[in-house]
């Protein structure tokens, strides 16, 4: 077993179910934890799905910061703990103030749900260690609000602290510096808008997908984990 | 006492607003020739309650710095009724 992973569920989450069983082919123990829950059970790394949390309405991720489960999810950080934020989860995260930045509509207005391609620009973080430095990896986004934006002073303390983790190779949103995922300054929690776990099996036509959650995995502690 | 009030949350200037472009670009397929700036945003139409007008409007501005518009990319400004 290769770590115990909280996924929290809010209303509209509809990447749960993929992000486990990605996880758990990976080799990691999964506990879905509903919103409403104000403490996180005895995990090693928490991940926020993707989907539509509380609908998205007024802003995607507005409503879902303020659910009973981010207090937990902020303590988790702040004490140095795991945390991935996956497209509405990147989301949240930056409205929470746990991520630099905010994601804006696609600079085209369009939905886009497609293969891209990715270079992994820092594999010295824990959720790409498992990556060659550059290396490009293929793994499918899939929204409408995507666009990474933050101010540009901002955006030279990040990289001039090798936050960003991720680039695309051909920006399909208008992101600033064609980040598709980045860490908060600490580097222990990171948000993409690509979907890794939507690339993790043979038949998925990618599993590049496996070195991004796999080498967030490989920060958790070996444990063995009871069979419930 | 009950306040009403509106909040326009817009993009902040030289943050790209796709559908502004996008309005500002079919406008002139309507007969509307030599239109520009148009930026698109939000409208908030709320009533609270609070003791004073000024108390009102820092209640409102409140909720916006926490909730109602994201300062990273967004502008607001509140108009009591």
């Amino acid at each position: 077993m290769s770590g115990s992973v909280g996924i929290v569920v809010f209303p509209g989450s509809n990447c749960e179910r993929d992000c486990r069983r990605a996880l758990e082919s990976l080799g990691a123990h999964t506990t879905y934890v509903w919103h409403q829950e104000t403490s996180l059970p005895d995990v090693d790394i928490v991940v926020l799905p993707g989907g539509f949390a509380h609908g998205d309405y007024l802003r995607t991720g507005a409503i879902a910061r303020f659910s009973p489960v981010m207090g937990a999810v902020r303590d988790h950080a702040n004490a140095g703990g795991i945390v991935m934020g996956i497209c509405n989860g990147f989301q949240v995260l930056c409205e929470a103030g746990l991520l630099p930045g905010a994601l804006r509509k696609n600079s085209g207005l369009k939905f886009i749900c497609r293969w891209v391609d990715l270079r992994v620009d820092n594999n010295q973080s824990p959720f790409a260690a498992r990556a060659d430095a550059g290396q490009r990896l293929r793994i499918p986004i899939n929204h409408f609000e995507g666009s990474w934006y933050c101010d540009p002073g901002e955006l030279q303390r990040i990289r001039a602290n090798d936050q960003v983790v991720l680039r695309y190779t051909a920006n399909p949103n208008g992101a600033l510096d064609d980040v598709a995922g980045v860490t908060n300054e600490r580097g222990n929690v990171f948000g993409l808008m690509p979907h890794p776990e939507r690339a993790c099996e043979p038949s998925s036509g990618s599993q590049d997908g496996a070195v991004i959650l796999g080498s967030m995995l490989d920060t958790a502690p070996a444990r063995e984990h009871a069979h419930l | 006492m009950n306040f009403g009030a509106v909040v326009d949350v817009m993009l902040k200037p030289g943050i790209a607003d796709p559908q502004g472009q996008t309005v500002e670009r079919a406008l002139p397929a309507l007969g509307y020739a030599g239109v520009e700036g148009v930026r698109v945003g939000k409208r908030i139409e709320l009533t609270v309650d609070a003791g004073t007008p000024e108390e009102a409007r820092e209640l409102v501005a409140e909720m916006c710095n926490r909730f109602l518009a994201n300062p990273v990319i967004e502008s607001y400004n509140v108009t009591l009724l």
